[in-house]
């Protein structure tokens, strides 16, 4: 049977604008494309790696998909239903169906609210009462992500980062979500921690058949927990394919220079792995580089003929097909 | 920059004018009836008329405030028809109690209580953020706690309170300090900088008493969080001696708030002028202003109010283009 | 096991003393909830010209002995103890003033998050030019040129131009190597990295770490990486140190580390790492919480979350804090180190 699909993401793009001055009208208004037609699915109990560098438009893909953004253009649709849309009551039921997970587990919970009824909060917000009363149901999932009930009444403080992770991801499941948007979830956990906290969302997802987009810069993470990977430079995805195709053959320069750069904790490896150094920063997301975003940085620049730049800062590369990279000379650089 | 400057110029302006557009208007509401509280006590209901025609309040509402707003331009005549006389530019208009033109009130009042308002202000901040700077250097020792404690109970100590104890220690007791004299006036006059000094020693101290609480709170808090920077670490690791760790470094980056609280309390000062004369009985603007208030001197409290209304706002502009001078991430952006 | 000693690791041609040696460093920090030992007991020592990686996780002390080395926490209420004898002066025994000579001047600093280390309101080249007017001296137009050179050598583009630039109008990747810059203008004969590439994107990070590594070799200046990514550590560093609880509890070669894992708490780290190669089913990670650092446990301070210690007869891991063992240049802390784990009886 094909796997159900239950989020699917068409050309979507988040534009924020400055510079609007009431004594300055004529001034040019700058416009920054956070994220510029990005698109991608997702099938049910599957996970999504989002992967990028800061400043790449990941973080802001995963709040439109979750609707704490609105998006600019393009659709969201979750389980059939486009998103764009919503308003009111629609927007508040919508709201059961994606559920995000944050980084700093600590700042994204109150400091004077136990956890048991931080992990309620959810229940309370959409009016809804669980099967056995929100207490039992609170004690069930706190056991379900390894936390023990009988600290029902702790506060945030008293726990470690990752516990507190821990009561970041029960919050997420209480309205059971089709569709949970981690966000770089694991990222201020130190190692041994960050392993326990992985295993968890897999386990959970085994369980629940939850759908994961799973947004972070670690690649090794993303590697492990993802099926399916969009690497995303300037508010585009440059390259989008299953995970171990995408890793063990990168087709874009920009994916094969950020698994290049990736540090191997195996010296053996590390000493005899070539390596791709990308020059310079990352352009300014307000002023972009024509044609292919990633030209000023590309290391296959420098291997090309004078037409074939010119098409580079001219004609925007797409994909071709899925798990082909957005750019013009991809074969070429496969076989470099 | 000077964009920056310009812009907060024009701002000024047209808060300017909405401050004197509400104050007229509150004028107007309020309860005293100026014309009747000026013909005295043989009042017939046709003097009062008179009265209303030579004060101008007979004109609509708008008339008068434009009529008003013009003496800011050129010179205006007021009074009944018959009976005018010229308010020379600029004109606020003449009191109501002495037909003295404001402008004139203004101008003799002003420089009492720039005289007070300039001493305190140095003093407190000087006091202050010493005082502060060397808490937070000796945080959780014995100088810092002294402090601490210190600074409570100015910051709770009201200015007639510590005026009349500075007034019977100093000069009814002790006779260390004269009373203060409203002969002098500025520093370069005739009795020179010291005497005005030591004039208007005790009004200062009384106001900075005060202020200088709570500028050693701030300045305390800020140079802790300042201390605990990353950049701080830095500055040490370089091999900096601590003196220039603290100063250079510290204190450049921790005296922000200070300048933001300092932009609103010189504004403020003139409420702190008004008690600070009555107790010391120097015939500043918050004496004047207390005078023509009971009095119902539409004029003159109207003009005092516009020029507080100035100093609060031009001491925020200030604060925001010193800001800007202080802090490159707001001069760049 | 006969040979038992507190020999530090690689020690280099016997009676030469090594360039910093470090011995039994600890550092306590008085806190409202009672004293913290962030550091309890660490030893190693580094030549001229090598790179020593520090690993560990958060808590493990890693900073707190860089922060310790660098005098800086010398006038705070932290208590130093132990010896750090750099070029046969102890560090740990100078004044602040001594200590002053040495900062910045012999002994540099990179810190983790460059726009947080540099201060917002002082131009980056008057930051650099700073750091190299303390210990020369020089006019204004000479440290200017030094720090233009120097912003020049760690491959900033236009550093005349960028002299007079303030920190925020640099990206991430280009204010760590301003820093580098101002930790380097004097010329330090040892550099403590304190987790120099943590705050930055990958990429970058490759950038970053290739210029340490090229300076380093070109000034062959001592190089201490602190760092909780193995990864880094095992493209970077010669000799690798493993914290935790703020003990050293394995040190070596670095691929004596990889390749012989001696220490449990190592071996729990690089399983619980996911990688880029094949993909493992669920990853390993060490059960339970590192030890709070104010309350000890007076054994083995890896016991709690040790697979191993119940092995261990007589409950030694519980009761007894096992010493620093060297053998073959290849040191751990542990009453069962791996390679003893076959010996053991098949009755298990």
């Amino acid at each position: 049977m094909e796997p159900q699909e239950i989020l699917r993401v068409e050309d979507l793009a988040k534009h924020f604008t400055s510079g609007r001055s009431l004594l300055a009208p004529g001034r040019a208004r700058r416009v920054v494309k956070a994220v510029d037609g990005v698109s991608f699915s997702l099938a049910r109990g599957r996970t999504l790696g989002l992967v990028g560098e800061s400043g790449c438009g990941k973080s802001t893909t995963g709040r439109m998909i979750a609707r704490l953004l609105d998006p600019t253009a393009g659709r969201v649709v979750v389980d059939g239903q486009d998103t764009a849309g919503l308003r009111g009551k629609d927007l508040y039921h919508f709201r059961r169906k994606v559920q995000m997970v944050f980084q700093d587990p600590f700042a994204s919970l109150n400091p004077r609210q136990t956890i048991g009824s931080a992990i309620a909060a959810p229940f309370e917000a959409q009016r809804i009462t669980p099967a056995g009363g929100v207490k039992r149901r609170v004690g069930e999932l706190m056991e379900r992500v390894g936390l023990k009930p009988e600290h029902y009444n702790r506060f945030p403080h008293e726990f470690s980062g990752g516990q507190r992770q821990r009561v970041g991801i029960a919050r997420a499941l209480a309205l059971e979500p089709s569709v949970i948007v981690c966000d770089e979830p694991v990222s201020a956990l130190d190692v041994s921690v960050q392993a326990q906290v992985v295993n968890l969302l897999e386990e959970i997802q085994e369980d629940t058949g939850v759908a994961y987009v799973f947004i972070a810069h670690d690649l090794s993470v993303v590697r492990h927990i993802s099926d399916e990977i969009a690497v995303m430079y300037l508010g585009k995805v440059v390259e989008r394919g299953p995970v171990e195709e995408l890793y063990s053959s990168p087709q874009h320069p920009y994916t094969r220079a950020l698994l290049s750069a990736v540090p191997i904790p195996d010296p053996r490896a590390a000493r005899a792995q070539v390596k791709i150094r990308l020059r310079g920063d990352l352009p300014s997301p307000a002023n972009p580089p024509s044609g292919c975003v990633f030209r000023t940085r590309c290391p296959l620049m420098a291997t090309l003929a004078e037409p074939e730049r010119e098409r580079c800062s001219h004609e925007v590369p797409e994909p071709a097909s899925f798990g082909r990279a957005a750019c013009h000379f991809a074969d070429s650089a496969a076989l470099t | 920059m000077t964009r920056f400057i310009l812009k907060r110029l024009a701002s000024l302006v047209l808060l300017l004018a909405a401050v004197s557009f509400i104050t007229f208007t509150l004028f107007q509401l309020g309860p005293s009836d100026p014309a009747a509280a000026s013909c005295g006590q043989e009042c017939t209901p046709e003097r009062v008329a008179e009265a209303r025609v030579a004060l101008g309040m007979d004109k609509p509402f708008l008339v008068q405030y434009l009529q008003y707003l013009s003496g800011f331009f050129s010179a205006r005549t007021i009074g009944a028809p018959g009976a005018e006389s010229i308010c020379v530019w600029p004109c606020l208009g003449k009191s109501f109690q002495t037909n003295e033109n404001v402008t004139d009130i203004i101008a003799r009042s002003l420089p009492y209580t720039l005289s007070i308002a300039s001493g305190a202000l140095v003093l407190w901040t000087v006091v202050g953020v010493g005082l502060g700077l060397v808490a937070a250097i000796k945080k959780g020792r014995l100088a810092d706690k002294a402090i601490v404690a210190g600074a409570s109970v100015g910051v709770s100590l009201p200015i007639p309170v510590t005026g009349l104890f500075l007034l019977i220690v100093f000069v009814n007791q002790f006779h260390l300090l004269p009373f203060t004299s409203n002969a002098v006036v500025v520093p370069w006059g005739p009795a020179g900088p010291g005497s005005w000094i030591v004039n208007y020693l005790l009004p200062w101290v009384a106001l900075a008493v005060l202020f200088s609480a709570s500028y050693i709170r701030v300045t305390r808090t800020s140079m802790i969080e300042t201390f605990s920077e990353d950049f701080m670490r830095t500055a040490r690791a370089k091999g900096l001696a601590p003196r220039t760790v603290v100063f250079r470094h510290g204190v450049r980056a921790g005296i922000t708030p200070v300048v933001t609280m300092l932009g609103m309390d010189i504004g403020l000062l003139l409420g702190g002028a008004v008690l600070t004369e009555q107790i010391f009985s120097v015939p500043g603007l918050g004496f004047t202003a207390v005078r023509a208030a009971v009095a119902g001197d539409l004029p003159v409290t109207m003009a005092i109010t516009m020029l507080a209304a100035f100093f609060v706002i031009t001491a925020n502009v200030v604060v925001d283009i010193a800001y800007a001078a202080i802090d490159p991430r707001v001069r760049l952006s | 096991m006969t040979h038992a000693s507190m020999e530090t690791s690689s020690r280099p041609a016997r009676g030469a003393a090594p360039f910093l040696d470090v011995r039994g460093l600890t550092v306590q920090f008085p806190t409202d909830d009672g004293v913290a030992s962030a550091v309890n007991g660490v030893d190693f020592s580094i030549e001229r010209g090598s790179i020593l990686g520090i690993v560990g996780e958060s808590g493990s002390g890693k900073s707190v002995t860089s922060q310790a080395l660098m005098g800086l926490l010398k006038g705070t209420s932290a208590k130093v103890g132990g010896q750090a004898l750099f070029d046969g002066v102890d560090l740990v025994a100078l004044s602040e003033a001594e200590m002053r000579r040495l900062r910045g001047q012999r002994i540099g600093m990179i810190f983790q998050d460059p726009l947080s280390a540099l201060h917002p309101l002082y131009t980056v080249g008057r930051q650099i030019a700073e750091a190299y007017t303390v210990h020369h001296r020089a006019t204004r137009a000479q440290a200017r040129k030094a720090a233009v050179d120097m912003l020049g050598r760690v491959g900033i583009p236009n550093p005349e131009q960028r002299f007079d630039e303030y920190p925020h109008q640099f990206s991430g990747g280009m204010r760590q190597r301003a820093m580098i810059a101002m930790a380097l203008i004097c010329e330090p004969e040892l550099l403590i990295a304190d987790e120099p590439t943590t705050a930055l994107d990958v990429t970058v990070q490759a950038q970053i770490l290739d210029l340490m590594l090229e300076l380093q070799a070109e000034t062959q200046s001592a190089l201490i990486l602190i760092t909780h990514d193995l990864g880094v550590v095992a493209e970077v560093c010669e000799n690798v140190l493993v914290m935790y609880g703020g003990q050293c509890v394995e040190a070596g070669p670095v691929d004596e580390i990889f390749y012989r894992t001696q220490h449990p708490y190592t071996l729990g780290l690089l399983s619980s790492m996911p990688t880029l190669g094949g993909r493992q089913e669920r990853l390993t990670p060490i059960p339970g919480q590192p030890p709070s650092l104010l309350d000890l446990p007076s054994g083995c301070l890896f016991s709690d979350r040790c697979p191993a210690a119940s092995l261990v007869p007589d409950r030694r891991c519980r009761t007894e804090r096992p010493l620093l063992v060297t053998e073959g240049g290849h040191s751990r802390r542990c009453h069962l180190p791996i390679d003893q784990l076959a010996t053991l009886p098949a009755s298990r």
